[in-house]
């Protein structure tokens, strides 16, 4: 028998039942489709994520208080912030960086009918170099201002659209809390990152925030960066011995600060993304082993429906083999074809969701590869034993079969 | 419809024997519930003989005919067909024996459904691994034969019971066997087409020259044949010329 004319009748045979073989293949599409999709959104996930570390800003060390263990929930507690002296001690005594410091805090904003609640940031003026946010129109703060902690401050985008209404913000006072605040300039837009909008921001003197906002003198976090590619991990040991000596810990006991860099954050989500995919790809994998079964149900209603066809081919001499792969070559068509149809749905999911969520659309051929092969894998599993079954059956009780 | 007298002179005693079975016997169940379908039955049959197997309901004609026709396999005893002892054979000797030299028709047709004629016809040179264009040529061959070669594209919903068996004819002749097994192939007829199926096996074994079995339980079909056996119990209990047997 010709492996073409094998083909042939399978092809027929899937053609004379279409609703059936849709159906039939449905488990199948779902299941590819679903594994591809899931695969691929969350390899697009771990490119994104990868991609906004990067606009936050490369070789970016977070000074924080308190201790932190790694990886998502991590237990934190609580420890004294920093002085600004300390700021100071890492400007003068670690080389080739930039340093802010950072106290966050957030205020009650109203400018003109409009109010809201908005993060401020006391800071100085090297925070737009070690963040990677620049002023976009306006000016820095003078040192006068930062000495003084004056009433002034830089503001993001998105006050401007959602607050200001379209008036002119540079000289317009604006409520901070109980301050009446005069800006001064306007950052450059960031856009969302991690769920958070960059542009819904305040920018102030460090010691405005202390004094103004929340009456203490010490700082929430320090910002460093490394001017040279590859030091942070100097940077950071620098770092540590000089706060160590500094905040003088219990003797023997744990820091009570801790250094990320973004390189750690980005890893930390990669690997909740990455545990995320496997978990996803796990029950989609699932669903297409159902798919498996459906069809190897849907074989063996057939090869009993078929009885008298498998007799009448046996009687005019067809060998158990010629109808093994007859009803073999059959599921694997149909899981093949359920498998390409799955392929295709997969990727325009893939497509229409990063579309939405405006995430990278990320088409990796070793998944395909391996979607398309466990179609067909499972054509020949799930098949085999129908098919066997079929080939088994003694012509002439097959031929009696009504 | 008369008997129809096909050269019988032709076939000489010392034409080969294509079927010769020994004691054959075919037992379904045991103890109480034992059925002897076949119950030690002997015969030969020679090339381009024309035999009908005859015999009241249940007295093992079917069984007989599959057993010979490599479709069954007996409980017991010897069948060589042209000399090769068939109880030696696996499975797929045994379909390779059917697929080469052996041609089936039977009474409810059995053609494939939603398939044409000429695909039904084509599905034995499919198997012998055939090209499609020699196989379209030999099938409508065969079509053309039975009468059949402008219905080609019907499908044995589309055609009456006559052109079905005529279909399935066309099919078991498509491979050029030198044997024609058919169980009843004119029971599911009415008698005008009977006499029509009967005259294209009798005209195709003018032309060919091949060996037929084929059971009935029709006193007036088992005339065409030139040798009639007549079954009781599953056993063969006459054996002669359609006048000697037939009262
Ligand atoms: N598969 C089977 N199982 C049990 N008994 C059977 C089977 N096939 C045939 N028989 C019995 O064998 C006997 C002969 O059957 P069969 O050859 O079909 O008779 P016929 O064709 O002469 O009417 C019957 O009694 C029938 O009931
Ligand atoms: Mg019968």
């Amino acid at each position: 028998m010709r492996a073409l004319d094998t083909l042939g009748m399978s092809v027929q045979a899937i053609a004379r039942n279409k609703l059936r073989s849709f159906l039939t293949t449905l488990g199948i599409i779902i299941g590819v489709a679903s594994v591809v999709a899931m695969v691929h959104l969350g390899q697009s996930a771990t490119r994104s994520v990868t991609e906004q570390i990067a606009s936050i800003g490369s070789n970016l060390l977070f000074v924080m208080p308190g201790t932190a263990q790694r990886g998502p929930g991590g237990l934190r507690t609580s420890a004294e912030n920093f002085e600004l002296g300390d700021v100071e001690a890492i400007r003068n005594e670690v080389a080739g960086i930039l340093v802010a410091p950072a106290l966050t805090t957030s205020a009650t904003v109203v400018i003109g009918n409009a109010n809201d609640t908005i993060p401020v940031i006391g800071t100085t003026n090297d925070y737009f170099a070690v963040r990677n946010h620049y002023l976009d129109y306006g000016r820095e703060f003078e040192d006068s201002e930062q000495s003084a902690g004056a009433a002034v401050c830089i503001i993001g985008k998105t006050l401007i659209e959602e607050m200001f209404l379209g008036q002119e913000p540079l000289g317009a006072n604006i409520r901070v809390g109980r301050t009446a605040c005069r800006v001064i300039g306007v950052l450059v837009e960031k856009g969302e990152s991690m769920g958070q909008d960059r542009d819904k921001i305040i920018l102030m003197p460090v010691k405005a925030v202390q004094r103004r906002l929340v009456g203490e003198l010490d700082v929430s976090a320090i910002y460093v960066s490394a001017l040279v590619d590859g030091t942070t991990g100097l940077v950071q040991a620098q770092i540590e011995s000089l706060l160590r000596q500094r905040r003088n810990p219990a003797a023997g006991g744990a820091d009570d600060f801790y250094v990320r860099d973004t390189q750690d954050i980005a890893q930390t989500l990669e690997s909740t993304t990455n545990t995320l995919t496997v978990l996803l790809g796990a029950i989609a994998a699932v669903s297409l082993l159902v798919g498996g079964i459906g069809i190897m149900n849907i074989m063996l209603v057939s090869v009993t429906e078929r009885t008298r066809e498998i007799g009448i081919r046996l009687a005019i001499g067809a060998r158990a083999r010629d109808v093994l792969t007859q009803f073999l070559v059959e599921s694997i068509a149909l899981s093949t074809l359920g498998g390409i149809i799955g392929l295709i749905v997969g990727v325009g999911g893939t497509w229409l969701v990063t579309w939405q969520l405006d995430m990278p659309f990320v088409v990796s051929p070793a998944v395909m590869a391996v979607g398309f092969t466990f179609s067909v894998a499972i054509g020949v599993i799930f098949g085999y034993f129908p098919a066997r079954k079929a080939a088994m059956l003694n012509p002439i009780d097959a031929l009696r079969h009504e | 419809m008369g008997p129809v007298n096909v050269g019988v002179s032709e076939i000489s005693q010392s034409s080969p024997c294509v079927v010769e079975a020994r004691d054959i016997y075919k037992i379904y169940g045991s103890g109480a519930t034992e059925v002897r379908a076949l119950d030690g039955v002997s015969l030969n049959i020679r090339a381009g003989e024309f035999v009908a197997i005859m015999g009241p309901s249940g007295s093992g004609k079917s069984t007989c005919m599959n057993i010979l026709g490599c479709l069954d396999v007996p409980s017991s005893g010897e069948y060589r067909f042209r000399g090769v002892e068939v109880g030696g054979l696996n499975r797929d000797e045994l379909a390779l024996l059917r697929r080469n030299f052996m041609g089936f028709v039977f009474q409810s047709f059995n053609l494939l459904p939603r398939t044409s004629a000429l695909s039904n016809v084509e599905l034995p040179l499919i198997y012998e691994g055939v090209r499609p264009a020699q196989r379209h040529e030999l099938a409508m061959q065969a079509l053309t034969t039975v009468g059949l070669a402008d219905r080609a594209h019907a499908t044995s919903a589309q055609l009456s019971g006559g052109q079905q068996q005529r279909v399935a004819i066309a099919r078991a002749l498509v491979t050029e066997p030198p044997l024609l097994l058919a169980d009843e192939p004119t029971g599911n007829l009415d008698t005008a087409m009977a006499g029509e199926i009967m005259k294209e096996l009798v005209s195709i074994r003018e032309q060919r020259g091949i060996t037929i079995l084929m059971v009935t339980h029709e006193p007036d079909i088992a005339r065409y044949a030139d040798r009639v056996l007549f079954f009781t119990d599953g056993k063969l209990v006459r054996d002669g010329t359609p006048s000697e047997v037939i009262p």
